[in-house]
């Protein structure tokens, strides 16, 4: 089979050889020395590539420069955080955000039960199956950025919009996990409830729910925390909360009033953690 | 009683678990089921309250048919039928009074069994229950919290509590120890003489189906090879049972397990 592999895929030639020059057994030598001609040549070619790759990488020493000192100032900022004189608005930035968190993972969530029962192989009829299969798919092929982008345009900018693109995510995320979960209960007991002449929503509330509930809450409780996390991301694209406020501190050039934000997010992030893990073991 | 008619089950994959089955339990009488893994006993006991859909033939109890019921009806009937489970089968994370009043699930509406409001007559004939399989102080603990042949008594329990008129029971001893077997074997016959209670036993134990059994059917690959008096299981008979050492059938048994489990997800699906 003489047909030349394309010299890309080449591995440099020692790596066929052992450093001594010892033979390699005899399918590994013939393949050696049969691509030791391409390889050759693909070295150089390959450096040349780099090499004029790089050269279309226009590097504006003058931007660098500004840019590090940009950043210089940011981290000055960043250690110096400013609390106090865009206090109102960051405020109001983080009351947004916390009650689009809360609110989007308890109307997500809710959503997500039946969503993720239906998309449950051994409880949901084959059409019922694949349309719920289909939602969360679809909720969770789109990255929260793009849905949020999508909803400001829809309905203005404002945490409602961030409320209905983390509600969204939600669903993608609780309903997935979920359908899994009550995909792979213990077939046994539901058997059993079965057996009594129970209806299927009695076997879903004797059965399916003491298995699959305790997973279900700490689920929601880290999604709480997600959902925290992505409404400082979303704001940026203009969906409200303390993504909004921080957006603006850095276009203003506030890099210490940036760097409270940032100090604030990051301390509540830590403080969900720890709340979260503690509540889940309470739970258990 | 209970009377099966040429009960017959042929799987999707064209295995013959269960051919021209007939046979007929009268009132109060204790039926041991033996013969080798994969002989069709599970899916015999199974076919009976239609957790496995039976393909050929008629199961009378009384005198409804269960094989030709359709859902709602289906569900109407299967509270004429307690089952107890080999593993038990609780809800481990309900407690064991939960356990016990899911057995009234087929006679309350929802809401009721949602809200755990069962009428007062359910949880004082619960308590009756659970007092009589000697478990009365551990009513609300988890059923995950009590050891195997407590967990089994606690099967009993519901089953009972669906005040049936037939009892099924699989392999009830398979995963317990000696004496306990004995106990929940003891346990089982009393309280079947008691309420004049007919059941059907599977059971892999040779000695104890002779010991606690009226009645005993040898399956041998889906057909009743024996049945008679436990006095009549002789040696010969044993052998026509279990074959001298039939290893094909115990390797096809394994299969067959696979497919009556794969089969009752199935009808999970059905139910919705």
């Amino acid at each position: 089979m003489p047909s030349r592999p394309k010299p890309r895929l080449r591995r440099a030639p020692g790596w066929r050889r052992s450093p001594d020059g010892r033979a390699l057994p005899h399918h590994l030598e013939t393949a050696a020395a049969d691509r030791d001609r391409p390889a050759l040549a693909a070295r150089p070619a390959g450096g040349i590539y780099l090499v004029l790759a790089i050269g279309t990488l226009e590097v504006d020493w003058a931007r660098v420069a500004a840019g590090l000192e940009r950043g210089q100032r940011f981290v000055m900022g960043f250690l110096s955080p400013d609390f106090a004189s865009r206090w109102t608005d960051i405020r109001q930035g983080l009351i947004e955000s916390l009650t689009m968190t809360l609110t989007s993972t308890v109307v997500g969530v809710l959503i997500s039960v039946p969503i993720g029962i239906g998309a449950a192989r051994n409880l949901a009829p084959r059409a019922v199956y694949y349309l719920c299969r289909g939602i969360i798919a679809v909720s969770r092929a789109l990255q929260e950025i793009i849905i949020a982008i999508f909803l400001v345009a829809m309905f203005g900018f404002g945490p409602f919009a961030g409320f209905l693109t983390l509600s969204f995510a939600t669903i993608g995320f609780i309903a997935k996990l979920l359908a899994d979960d009550i995909e792979e209960i213990e077939e046994a007991q539901a058997e059993a409830i079965r057996a009594t002449g129970a209806s299927w929503g009695q076997l879903v509330n004797y059965a399916i729910q003491p298995q699959v509930m305790p997973r279900l809450i700490g689920l929601s409780l880290y999604r709480l925390d997600i959902n925290f996390r992505e409404s400082a991301v979303i704001g940026i694209v203009g969906a409200g909360g303390i993504g909004a406020t921080l957006n603006t501190a850095i276009d203003r050039y506030e890099y210490d009033s940036a760097g409270a934000i940032l100090l604030i997010i990051i301390g509540i992030v830590m403080v969900a953690e720890y709340g979260s893990s503690y509540l889940r073991k309470f739970l258990q | 009683m209970l009377h099966l008619k040429g009960l017959g089950k042929t799987y999707k994959t064209g295995d013959v678990a269960l051919s021209d089955v007939t046979l007929e339990v009268p009132k109060g009488q204790i039926m041991g089921l033996i013969g080798p893994s994969g002989a069709g006993k599970s899916t015999l006991i199974r076919c009976i309250n239609r957790l496995v859909e039976p393909t050929a033939g008629a199961v009378m109890l009384g005198d409804v048919d269960l094989a030709s019921l359709g859902k709602r009806e289906l569900r109407r009937q299967r509270r004429r039928i307690g089952m107890i489970f080999q593993e038990y089968a609780l809800v481990e994370r309900l407690t064991v009074m939960e356990n016990v009043l899911s057995g009234r699930l087929g006679y309350v509406p929802f809401w009721r069994s949602f809200l755990r409001r069962y009428p007062p007559q359910d949880i004082q004939n619960a308590y009756r229950l659970l007092d009589r399989v000697g478990l009365m102080e551990h009513a609300d603990k988890r059923a995950d919290a009590l050891s195997g042949g407590q967990r089994q008594r606690v099967g009993i329990a519901r089953a009972l509590a669906q005040e049936p008129e037939l009892l099924l029971v699989d392999e009830p001893t398979a995963s317990l120890d000696p004496k306990t077997s004995r106990q929940i074997m003891r346990l089982l016959t009393e309280i079947c003489a008691e309420r004049g209670l007919p059941a059907i036993v599977n059971i892999h134990d040779v000695p104890l189906a002779q010991q606690f059994m009226q009645r005993i059917v040898g399956l041998r690959a889906g057909r009743v090879v024996f049945d008679g008096p436990p006095e009549d299981l002789t040696e010969a008979a044993l052998t026509e049972i279990y074959g001298a050492e039939d290893w094909h059938a115990m390797r096809a048994g394994d299969a067959e397990q696979a497919e009556a489990e794969a089969e009752a997800r199935a009808r999970m699906e059905a139910l919705a």
